[in-house]
């Protein structure tokens, strides 16, 4: 399975936030995170509830400057006052300041350390993990998600905290200062807005709803068509394809414009909502100071904190959007990071056994990959150290998933895997897989030159022995006519380098990693006559000396094995040598028949469709 | 904004809405504007005198004009929706159309993957872009001049102020800026690392378990997530610092309005509530700087998305269509190669050099070859996806640039290497060779390509669902859908571009027998020797020259190239079915 757009379509990315399932315990969650910052988002919070006074402060300085200073005419004083207010005005940027830059920290060392856990999560997960759930989705909990919860940390949460103390802070001065004119001003405000936010609101979710919806159809048509352009090419169908494309543009331009017009009507009401209020308080305001109950800097200061008290009214709606959907993010990380590790022996505390002889056993092994489908059935198999055993049999048999489980990608479900007579549950991971090599046909580079990737077979090995093995492998013929040589750098890939190019570089490699077990996967179907015999002879200087499985497809090596095991339908259903089997005369010879005429076609197609519904089940129970 | 700018001619449409949506903004704004001095008049004229009744009129004139002004801002709003999501639904048609008519050498250009971006992020991005002009970007700047000249007509001393605080403001904003732009620039250069290595590491899995590489791979991505956080804060400390200092340029600002503005109102040169009024619009006009600013760093993305979607809307086809268009008078199926040399680019190494050869109409073709030795360009000349550098292809004796594109297409009916299913039924992606296709057609070609059997074990058979949320198909029941596609088109001329490499021998064999029923000519191009041993005609190819030509027994005995091959396929034997 490739990266890029899994099942959910490629409309995935533009759905929206979905519904958190479980709000308490994914914030528990988040809160294990930030617990490491503690003494920060301590800080922090003194810090914001400091500016959030502060910010308070001032237009009430401005209030008393008008009614204590200005019109009595005390300039003396307004000085003074003037010098409190610069100081006010000082503590609070520099207080600001530090906020942000405090939570700026626990934001980046928070989303830190859940990229880190992911990641190492990421490197304990069995391989069913990346075979059934599209890369996709994962890349983007990893990145999208992440950012989320990184943006909500910088900003969101420090904005709510100091929107809801301004916005009680205000109230209650206002209280405080004049209670009639503070009933005008929070009554106009706080209600209309909270009768928008009611009315648009759920009108703004339902039209964005569809818009996104429509919009992940037209993207998905726009994705595909775009993927297969050259058969839309080949066949005459580009207009087909415009009169799709153009009805459902048309369908999204109709969605969008009534969820936006929705959207971008709430910042002019809300607009008016605040002008509304602040003509009560300026008409209200100036009838109680002719009324003598009150003050001309009073209704001055009011005025202020009516403008102030319309920014929180607005922000806290626009934050619990966000909120909403980092917490969305935050649950779907965790369920990444809940899935199970890969099964370990160090965990057994056992596994130190040493592998060196390198011998291989499987008794009685039977396995399914979702627990319905048997894709082995009671195997039992003995490779010699140093032997070549050749797996044999129709696409779907079996062979791959003997393979899953020698390298112990996948748990056997009954039976015992023995190497050196050692039960492979007691063999450390780590150390197994030091001593395993594989080469599969699809060989896979890093981004990174050609040394850096014959390297990744063993990360301390010399220049030298880097060319040596590539020597060995007969890759460094091409590889010294690349335009860098081994400093060349591939693409993730590939894209440079051929593909048996690319196998040829994975077999030196595996040669650098010198291994005493070998798993080779053959199949060289796309490769070119030289490139082949180079593939050939590496493999062959592969094999010598370590215990090897084959995934045959060559005659050559068959006929080369110690042992041939045929696979059919998940069992061992004939082994031996190549002459032993031909004089069988069984399903082997009917086998390499097939390829000159007659034979059990259908039993392949059979099987291998029987394999790939089994791998479907599975993915779709996950 | 050179490139956003050449976009405007999508707008010309909405001419209307474009020209109405900054009048209504500018309707909101003057009423805005009209508050502050209208609660100045409140102070100084109704508090001043004790005069009730001038108090409660101008509170109900303010009243009333708020009102005036939500409708305006409504308007604008309604008006800004349309033109900037009609502006985006144009322009990704345009973008739509244009992909349609390229050349498979623009497709090679473009990238797919970057091709889709741009038609549908980028396209959002832009269409963001027009909304904001049409609002933001006029309500900033109305804000900012209104309230200077409202503040002026105010206290026209006072604005004095104006003349120190806009540059110290304008000065730290363009600061911090240009300092963090590029940090900024970074941190997304180490993002793009750290996706990439997980990115492989989802891809690579096998390879990193299977050398037990986890210890390394954490490492690796340890030092790439640590760089990130420091480059991110690094770039974050430089940003928090705008906030905080135009909070306080502004605030000392207002300090010394009122400062001046009460010495002024001791003095008798203004009223209190000129005062008042004064340090509102100053606040005001502030809030239109910044937002200004703000609004201009999103430009710079707009930016970025005009320019890439520009560069589509800027290729041009590079085949030319004929003038002449003409069509064979009747068709027959043949096709002719005459010393054809080719490259993908006039830089680039010919991967065809001086090829010659005839398929006579009912006959077959293969042509076999390592890969890169120039199969594939071979026969995507004969549809025309490509032009000749050299040399001519004819197809029933005419030059294929003589052609009618739609009718030779129509004409040549081909399986592409990669087998492309789109979004809907079993049946319609057969269908897709041709739409007027009966289903006992359809099912006859799904029999020919041997793809029937695996059809009817689907849940709906020909109706089941592939494509993006349809069933998974195996590479080889893909490809055999694709060939049942070519052959329900019932062109004269079928090609088979490797597009059986997925599919087993043997199956492989019945749909080359099925083939051979029909009366077709058909090419075919392979890797596996037993593809091609049955061909009328095979040509090698070896770095794009063709080493020998003839059928399987001229080529045993004459052609070392082509022994080469069949020893290494058949003495070695391909013993397992399917590859």
């Amino acid at each position: 399975m490739g990266p890029g757009p899994g099942p959910g379509g490629p409309g995935a990315r533009f759905k929206e936030a979905p519904e958190v399932k479980n709000r308490k315990e994914t914030v528990r969650r988040l809160w294990q995170y930030l617990k490491h910052e503690r003494l920060r988002l301590i800080v922090a919070v003194v810090l914001i509830i400091g500016t959030s006074a502060l910010g308070l402060v001032g237009p009430l300085l401005m209030g008393r400057a008008i009614d204590d200073y200005i019109i009595p005419g005390d300039m003396n004083g307004l000085a003074r006052l003037m010098l409190i207010m610069l100081a006010v005005y000082l503590g609070n940027s520099l207080l600001m300041w530090l906020q942000a830059l405090i939570m700026s920290q626990v934001a980046q060392r928070t989303v830190h350390l859940l990229r880190t856990d992911i990641f190492a999560k990421l490197q304990r997960l069995p391989l069913r993990f990346f075979d059934t759930r599209p890369h996709g989705d994962t890349m983007s909990r990893v990145t999208n998600d992440v950012e989320t919860i990184s943006q909500i940390l910088t900003e969101g949460a420090s904005q709510i905290v100091s929107s809801v103390l301004t916005g009680v802070g205000v109230i209650v001065l206002m209280l405080i200062l004049e209670p009639t004119l503070a009933v005008i001003s929070i009554g106009s405000l706080v209600i209309l807005s909270l009768v928008v936010n009611r009315y648009i609101g759920p009108r703004t979710r339902v039209g964005f709803r569809e818009q996104q919806k429509h919009l992940g159809t037209l993207n998905g048509l726009i994705e595909e068509t775009i993927s297969g352009q050259r058969t839309v090419m080949a066949y005459n169908q580009e207009n087909d394809r415009i009169e799709q494309f153009l009805e459902q543009n048309e369908t999204l331009r109709q969605h969008s414009v009534r969820a936006q017009t929705f959207a971008g009507v709430v910042g002019p009401i809300m607009n008016f909502v605040n002008n509304f209020s602040i003509a009560m308080v300026a008409g209200a305001g100036g009838w109680l100071v002719v009324d003598g109950r009150t003050t001309v800097g009073v209704v001055a200061t009011f005025l202020s904190y009516t403008r102030q008290l319309s920014q929180p009214v607005n922000q806290i709606s626009q934050m619990y959007n966000q909120l909403q959907s980092a917490l969305a993010g935050a649950e779907r990380i965790f369920e990444i990071l809940d899935e199970p590790d890969e099964i370990d022996a160090a965990s057994h505390e056992i596994g130190h056994q040493a592998i060196t002889r390198g011998e291989v056993e499987f008794r009685d092994v039977s396995f399914s990959y979702d627990g319905v489908t048997p894709i082995l059935k009671h195997v039992s198999l003995h490779a010699e150290p140093g032997s070549v055993t050749a797996l044999v049999g129709p696409t779907g048999a079996g062979k791959t998933t003997i393979i899953n489980l020698i390298t112990r990608f996948y748990e056997i479900d009954s039976g015992h895997i023995l190497i050196d007579g050692t039960d492979l549950k007691d063999i450390n991971k780590v150390e197994l897989r030091r001593q395993l090599g594989i080469v599969l046909q699809d060989g896979f580079l890093f981004a990174g030159t050609v040394m850096e990737n014959i390297r990744y077979g063993r990360l301390d090995a010399s220049d030298e022995d880097v060319i040596e093995a590539a020597k060995m492998a007969q890759a460094d013929d091409f590889i010294s006519h690349l335009p860098d040589g081994y400093d060349t750098e591939l693409t993730e890939r590939g894209g440079n380098v051929s593909q048996g190019q690319r196998q040829l570089i994975t077999i030196a490699r595996a040669l650098l990693a010198n291994p005493r077990i070998l798993i080779l996967d053959e199949a060289t179907s796309n490769v070119d006559t030289r490139t082949e015999r180079y593939i050939q002879e590496g493999m062959t200087r592969l094999m010598q000396g370590r215990t090897s499985f084959v995934i045959a497809h060559r005659l050559s090596t068959i006929r080369g094995a110690d042992q041939i095991l045929v696979i059919n339908q998940g069992e061992v259903i004939e082994r031996g040598t190549h002459t032993e089997l031909l004089e069988q005369g069984g399903f082997y010879a009917r086998l390499s028949g097939s390829q000159s005429g007659g034979g059990d076609e259908e039993i392949l197609r059979a099987e291998e469709e029987e394999e790939l519904r089994a791998m479907a089940r599975a993915q779709a129970q996950q | 904004m050179h490139e956003t700018r050449r976009l405007a001619s999508f707008l010309r449409k909405y001419k209307l809405l474009v020209i109405l949506a900054p009048l209504m903004m500018i309707g909101e704004v003057a009423i805005d504007l009209m508050q502050p001095r209208l609660t100045q008049h409140i102070i100084d004229v109704g508090i001043a005198n004790n005069d009730l009744s001038t108090v409660l009129q101008t509170g109900a004139l303010m009243v009333g004009l708020s009102i005036v002004g939500v409708v305006f801002g409504v308007l604008c709003g309604v008006f800004a929706v349309r033109a900037g999501l009609g502006f985006a639904a144009d322009l990704r048609a345009a973008l739509f159309r244009k992909v349609q008519s390229l050349s498979f050498a623009n497709l090679d250009k473009l990238e797919t993957g970057s091709l889709i971006t741009r038609l549908t992020n980028d396209v959002t991005q832009l269409s963001d872009a027009v909304q904001m002009m049409l609002r933001i970007m006029v309500r900033a700047p109305l804000l900012l001049i209104g309230s200077i000249i409202m503040a002026v007509f105010t206290a026209p001393k006072l604005s004095l102020l104006f003349v120190v605080l806009i540059p110290v403001l304008l000065l730290i904003v363009g600061l911090v800026m240009s300092k963090a732009f590029p940090r900024f620039i970074k941190v997304q250069a180490k993002l793009d690392h750290i996706n990439r290595i997980m990115q492989e590491n989802l891809a690579g899995v096998r390879v990193v378990k299977a050398f037990a590489r986890h210890r390394y791979e954490v490492d690796r991505f340890g030092r790439g997530n640590d760089d990130l956080r420091d480059t991110t804060l690094s770039a974050v400390y430089l940003m928090v610092l705008i906030a905080p200092v135009l909070m306080l340029t502004v605030n000392f600002g207002f300090v010394a309005a009122l400062w001046f503005g009460g010495n002024m109102v001791n003095d008798g040169e203004i009223e209190v509530g000129a005062l008042v009024a004064f340090s509102n619009y100053l606040m005001q006009s502030m809030f239109g700087l910044m937002m200004a600013s703000m609004v201009l760093m999103r430009f710079t993305r707009a930016e970025a998305s005009a320019q890439r979607v520009n560069e589509v809307l800027d290729s041009a086809p590079v085949i030319v269509a004929s003038t002449t268009a003409s069509v064979p008078a009747a068709p027959i199926g043949k096709v002719q190669f005459d010393h054809v040399s080719f490259s993908y680019s006039s830089e680039s190494e010919p991967v065809l050099r001086d090829i010659s050869f005839t398929v006579e109409p009912g006959t077959s073709l293969a042509i076999l070859g390592s890969t890169g030795s120039g199969k594939s360009s071979i026969v995507s000349l004969i549809p025309r996806f490509y032009d000749v550098t050299n040399g001519r292809v004819l197809v029933d004796d005419m030059d294929v640039r003589e052609w009618d594109e739609t009718r030779l297409r129509d004409h040549v009916s081909i399986a592409l290497q990669e087998s492309v299913l789109f979004s809907g039924t079993v049946r319609d992606n057969i269908r897709f060779g041709r739409p007027d296709a009966t289903d006992a057609e359809v099912e006859r070609a799904a029999r020919m390509a041997q793809a029937e059997e695996f059809i009817s074990g689907l849940e709906d058979g020909y109706d089941s669902l592939v494509g993006q949320r349809g069933v998974n198909l195996s590479g080889g029941q893909r490809q055999r859908l694709a060939i049942a596609r070519a052959i329900v088109r019932g062109a004269p001329i079928l090609i088979l571009d490797d597009s059986t490499s997925a599919v087993d021998v043997a199956t492989e064999r019945r749909i080359r027998n099925a083939l051979a029923e029909l009366n077709m000519t058909v090419i075919l191009v392979a890797q596996r020797i037993s593809a091609v041993v049955n061909a009328t005609k095979i040509i090698v190819l070896e770095n794009g020259r063709i080493v020998a030509e003839g059928n399987h027994e001229d080529l045993m005995t004459n052609s070392p190239a082509y022994q080469e091959i069949y020893r290494s396929q058949i003495e070695s034997g391909v013993a397992n079915g399917a590859a």
